[in-house]
């Protein structure tokens, strides 16, 4: 009887262990505002940095960027950074205007963008590669062919110069980043959106895993993504390698930009722009499926 | 006479700790399930009400899931539940209950001592297991015979579904069959009846009511399986399903598959979802126990 209840109090003791352990994972939560000021520490950084940075625009650089905001706190307790979700154009708006310290921008700047003293500090690439299973003889497509087999006006092989073969259109969920950059980088909204003959896979790796399983499957993943058991097709004639990203001959590839006002910025900063590129705020961006700046 | 009063009030004072301690335990269920209907019917019920609401028949009977459009309609995915959970059933119960007549009735012991713990090991493999041998061995076999170009689809979600409820099935009917009194079995035999008339006319009918309450269990763990289906459904987000070859959505995978990401409208929409596989698991549960209550004492009477 005692052997049981105190197993049983032992049962409860973990359970609420395991509730105290799991508050404060990142879950991607509704609200795209992070905002980490943590005074209840004082470690002692070298030179104290003390302040406030408020970051506003692309969302697609959430992920990386909620990263990095706290790596970063966590080395300068005293430090706030709010970043906002807001979308590139605002982004970009917002530094013009002043009302933010930093812009964050997953697209290089248009020509009516620029302006006095703006400037501009890439600390990722986004890459996508289009997969199809080794057996498909098409080896290149362009822009406009994805755009076509996506919104459902192309949906045979044969129109793309392969075996006369229905093709298997192969997307991620509606909420992916992969998914939002790709279809902007096709231009699908010009479309009615997506073919609802679409198959939808959860994660990089479900997708890989269908493609590699159809003869007749199209998906597009990460480039860590690509290996022996799918063909990465060209895109425009361009092969889908890191170095064509940062040469941005590879046109399914977009920078992550910091946009900022030069004399506009302090010391935090800059320090958090030299972080961003240093071997810390690059591992952020690996982890989640980023191309590294260097 | 003061020690035995003192070792009286110590055992009172332990009874009651030991009484708080089951009344928290039970406690903590109650409370666990009306913060998930609460929560989850607020959330769900929410885009419905108030300024810009959302029409609750577009959501019902729409059968265009585009949260970039704003469009939200879940008609394709109670149909393709509805049948995927069917088809599991039709499958599945025939199966199990004549997996358990083998077991309880027929099969030697030493077989039994094979296929008895074989199926329950069925019920503890995780369901992302099911998901990886579905999409590993169901998709590409089905990929071969189907009339479509690929495998993912309602009928890879139905093969999948009938291996995951055969242990409850299973399970559930042998306990119920081995309920049945042995007198039954004897008079029927007794009677001149063949060992596969004695099954049918006699055991089966007395253990008809815990048969029942297998399929309706195994209707709950159907239609709530996820991560599973999640994998080989191949989850178009909208077009109804024409035949068993075409890839669906189910209302579970719905779910899963945006939740993480989603805001605002979308996430709301979600919980809606939510709301109307919560309705149907309610409506299992309240046919189980109106069952349990009419066919209850079948058996001993």
């Amino acid at each position: 009887m005692r052997k049981k209840i105190l197993s049983i109090l032992l049962a409860g003791v973990m359970m609420f262990g395991l509730v105290g352990c799991g508050g404060n994972s990142d879950s991607g939560d509704a609200s795209k505002e992070v905002n980490k000021s943590s005074d209840e520490t004082k470690t002692s950084a070298p030179a104290e940095l003390s302040g406030t940075i408020s970051i506003t625009g692309s969302t697609s650089v959430e992920k990386i960027l909620n990263e990095m905001i706290n790596e970063f706190c966590a080395i300068h307790p005293d430090v706030t950074i709010n970043y906002t979700g807001s979308g590139s154009s605002a982004g970009i708006k917002d530094t013009i205007e002043k009302t933010n310290n930093i812009g964050a921008s997953s697209r290089e700047l248009k020509e009516e963008e620029q302006a006095d003293g703006l400037k501009t500090e890439a600390f990722a690439y986004d890459g996508i590669a289009v997969v199809v299973n080794p057996k498909c003889g098409v080896s290149d497509i362009s822009l406009e062919q994805l755009q076509g087999i996506y919104s459902g006006k192309i949906t045979n092989w044969k129109e793309l110069g392969g075996e006369d073969k229905e093709i298997f259109v192969v997307s991620r969920e509606e909420a992916s980043g992969t998914r939002s950059a790709f279809e902007e980088l096709i231009k699908l909204e010009e479309t009615d959106g997506l073919t609802s003959n679409a198959a939808v896979s959860q994660g990089n790796g479900p997708v890989q895993l269908a493609v590699a399983g159809n003869e007749c499957a199209i998906g597009y993943v990460s480039f860590s993504y690509i290996d022996d058991t799918v063909k990465a097709l060209t895109v425009e004639g361009i092969e889908p390698t890191v170095e064509n990203v940062k040469s941005k001959t590879y046109a399914l590839s977009r920078p992550f930009l910091f946009v900022y006002l030069e004399g506009e910025i302090g010391d935090i900063e800059k320090e958090f722009l030299k972080f961003a590129l240093s071997e810390d705020g690059q591992k952020c961006v690996e982890t989640h499926n980023g191309i590294r700046i260097d | 006479m003061e020690q035995q009063m003192e070792r009286n009030r110590v055992r009172e004072v332990g009874e009651r700790i030991v009484e708080g301690i089951f009344f928290l335990s039970a406690f903590m269920g109650v409370i666990s399930a009306l913060a998930i209907i609460v929560f989850v019917f607020y959330k769900g019920l929410h885009p419905f009400f108030g300024e810009n609401a959302y029409s609750f028949v577009d959501f019902i009977f729409g059968t265009t899931w585009a949260p970039g459009k704003n469009t939200y309609g879940i008609f394709q995915m109670i149909v393709a539940s509805v049948f995927a959970t069917g088809g599991a059933i039709i499958v599945g119960v025939p199966i199990g209950v004549l997996t358990a007549i083998f077991i309880s009735q027929i099969a030697p012991k030493p077989l039994v001592k094979i296929i008895e713990p074989t199926v329950e090991l069925l019920a503890g493999i995780p369901s992302v297991l099911y998901g990886a041998f579905g999409l590993g061995v169901v998709v590409p076999v089905i990929q071969k015979i189907s009339p479509r170009i690929y495998g993912q689809s309602m009928f890879a979600v139905i093969i999948v579904l009938t291996i995951m409820i055969l242990p409850t099935i299973v399970t559930l009917s042998k306990s119920a069959l081995d309920a049945v009194p042995a007198s039954y079995k004897e008079a029927s035999l007794g009677l001149g009846a063949s060992k596969t008339e004695t099954i049918f006319k006699a055991i089966l009918p007395a253990a008809k009511s815990g048969i029942l309450s297998a399929t309706v269990l195994g209707i709950g763990r159907a239609i709530g399986e996820t991560m599973a289906v999640m994998l080989i459904a191949g989850n178009p987000e909208s077009g109804m399903p024409g035949s068993i070859w075409d890839k669906v959505r189910l209302l579970t995978t719905n779910i899963a598959i945006e939740m993480g990401y989603a805001s605002g409208r979308q996430q709301e929409m979600l919980f809606a979802t939510g709301v109307v596989l919560f309705s149907f698991i309610m409506l299992i549960n309240f046919i189980l126990i109106r069952m349990s209550k009419k066919l209850g004492g079948n058996v001993c009477k």
